[in-house]
């Protein structure tokens, strides 16, 4: 067994009297995508900043690929690359020219700088606009310009906080495709989101963090099967017609199927194997519902059930202690 | 083709040193900075544009007024000249606030600060890319200055020792601005910050006018003042006549100003972020 990517035991840290990490414990393997899913305010990039050898924690421990962020910042800052939440690009420089400058200061050899740019820029869709000054860029472009320049010196590890903040919903797929297609080449990846739906998405193992804490650690699958089940709901056109639903559906171990007046509900913790099922019965029969919705338990879900709030993003309190 | 098609062992690749880091660090943020000024030419207007309007205003409206309290047989347009290079590097170092504060609220800070490159290199990349603009700068003003009739009464090596002294005062203060920029972190205030600074430095000079015309309260600092000390050097260097307790006294000043808030902005820089 190899050492995981990334260790955190015991992380904290605290602004003033206020304790932004306390007592994060992570764990990383090499090669996947982890998840570290919150509200604003949670700690998600304090801890980030930590890993990144930016900020000093007040107590505990992290390693980056064996190196630890405080004793060996320079060995740390060698690994990895990190994109923030805001694009760190600079915005007189072209395309070119912002990664060519961040693989000098990346301490690569001169004579891999200018072909790794080109590289990227054409990875990353913008060979086209590779020698125009980023001002004229869409935020969507920017932001995968600041991503291409945190892999400019090919980092075993990266660390992403809030990549598809603000983002369109096109050049957030995009995005999300890079990052599959990066963690299949053996790219370790820390993610930081506060949207549930993308650490579902991507993250093969989610620690949800509130208020400093780590409150759950587990794969997506999981922290979801807790919450229970899938709920098909369907509405007839008359009560007579949701009673030869309901028979059609009962009784053989579909989940458990309720009907109220002209509406049915079937609950099962099959997942969307439900549906299938239910459908299936229903052509057998001709019977068809006039509306149908499915509704998956999300990590929304997950998020109320831990903490007893919601994930209230932008502008409000939530977070706090 | 793939981003991590490397087939060097991870730790000899990722720990190899480059010999010269710093200096190809520093030139990396020299060049950034540069480009900036070459394309976004508004970034220059601050520093050239306004000792124009200074040249002509004190040359044309003030200059008959001011004239009687100068020493017999030195125009006014030789003793401002002197001054004015002063006092342009002086307002040109804002932009060194302008521009590490733009950084650090861009988070462009943060990404330095997480790659393996020299330390020192953010500041100094900063700082000496404001001195290399000084130097179009200050060359720009001379030429205004030739056409408004400003004359050298000694000859080419004191005006060159002149510029020398001025840009290496210009680079002392962006090292002052440079923490003004770094404590407040945002490029709005740091503008706003920075003209308190600056005011009583120029103003309560001998940049534009005699020490002797101020109110006696005042003189000791105006006289004794690093821009005043500077404009002096410069003067003496320009219109001739003792010259070296002037350029001893401007150069102990600039290195003492670079090694205070070289210090400082140093400190800032390790906790900014």
């Amino acid at each position: 067994m190899r050492e995981p990517a990334i260790v955190v035991e015991g992380l904290e840290k605290r602004f003033g009297e206020v304790p932004a990490l306390d007592g994060i414990d992570l764990a990383v393997d090499e090669g996947t995508i982890f998840g570290l899913l919150g509200p604003n305010g949670a700690g998600k990039t304090t801890a980030v900043r930590v890993l990144a050898t930016i900020l000093h924690p007040d107590a505990g421990r992290a390693e980056v690929l064996g190196r630890d962020v405080v004793r060996e910042p320079a060995a740390v800052r060698r690994r990895i690359g990190l994109a923030g939440q805001y694009a760190a690009v600079d915005p007189n420089l072209t395309g070119r020219e912002n990664l060519r400058m961040v693989g000098i200061l990346g301490q690569l050899p001169r004579a891999v700088i200018a072909p790794r740019a080109d590289e990227l820029l054409r990875r990353f869709s913008l060979a086209d606009a590779a020698d125009r000054p980023l001002r004229t860029y869409s935020g969507g472009m920017r932001r995968r310009l600041d991503i291409a320049a945190s892999l400019v010196p090919k980092p075993p590890v990266l660390f992403l906080d809030e990549p598809t903040t603000g983002l369109d919903l096109t050049s957030r797929n995009e995005l999300w495709d890079m990052i599959r297609e990066l963690v299949g080449e053996g790219t370790t990846v820390l993610l930081t989101t506060q949207y549930l739906e993308e650490a579902d998405q991507l993250a093969g193992r989610v620690a949800v963090i509130d208020g400093g804490r780590v409150i759950a650690n587990d794969t997506p699958a999981r922290l979801k099967a807790n919450l229970g089940d899938t709920v098909v709901e369907m509405d007839f056109a008359d009560d007579a017609l949701a009673e030869r639903a309901m028979a059609l559906l009962g009784g053989d171990g579909l989940g458990t199927v309720e009907r109220e007046y002209r509406t049915v509900k079937v609950s099962s913790n099959r997942g969307a194997h439900v549906l299938v099922d239910v459908l299936r019965r229903f052509d057998g029969d001709g019977i068809e519902p006039d509306t149908l919705s499915v509704r998956e338990p999300s990590l929304d879900d997950v998020f109320l059930a831990l903490t007893g709030h919601r994930a209230v993003t932008e502008g409000s309190g939530g977070g706090g202690a | 083709m793939s981003v991590l098609a490397d087939e060097t062992p991870m730790d000899v690749s990722l720990d190899r040193r480059i010999p010269m880091g710093v200096v190809r660090d520093t030139v990396a943020i020299i060049q950034r900075n540069l480009i900036a000024y070459r394309r976004v030419p508004q970034l220059l207007v601050f520093s050239t544009i306004q000792p124009v309007v200074f040249v002509v205003m004190f040359r044309y409206v003030f200059g008959g007024a001011l004239s009687a309290s100068l020493p017999p047989g030195v125009p006014y347009v030789d003793y401002l000249m002197p001054g004015i290079f002063v006092q342009t590097v002086v307002f040109g170092a804002i932009a060194t606030a302008i521009g590490l504060a733009t950084d650090m609220k861009s988070g462009l800070m943060e990404r330095f600060h997480a790659l393996p490159m020299a330390r020192s290199a953010v500041l100094s990349g900063r700082t000496l890319a404001d001195s290399v603009r000084n130097v179009f700068v200050v060359a720009l003003m001379m030429a205004v200055g030739f056409l408004v009739g400003w004359r050298i009464h000694t000859d080419v090596w004191g005006l060159l020792a002149g510029a020398g002294l001025v840009v290496l005062f210009g680079f002392s203060m962006s090292w002052l601005f440079a923490t003004v920029g770094l404590a407040v972190g945002d490029p709005e205030t740091a503008q706003a910050a920075s003209f308190p600074v600056l005011a009583p430095l120029v103003f309560a000079s001998s940049a534009f006018v005699p020490v002797e015309t101020m109110p006696e309260w005042l003189q000791p600092f105006a006289e004794h003042q690093p821009v005043s000390v500077t404009a002096s050097a410069v003067r003496a260097l320009t219109l001739g006549g003792p010259a070296a307790d002037d350029v001893i006294a401007s150069i102990a000043w600039s290195v003492a100003l670079i090694a205070i808030f070289g210090t400082i902005s140093v400190r800032l820089y390790r906790r900014a972020v």
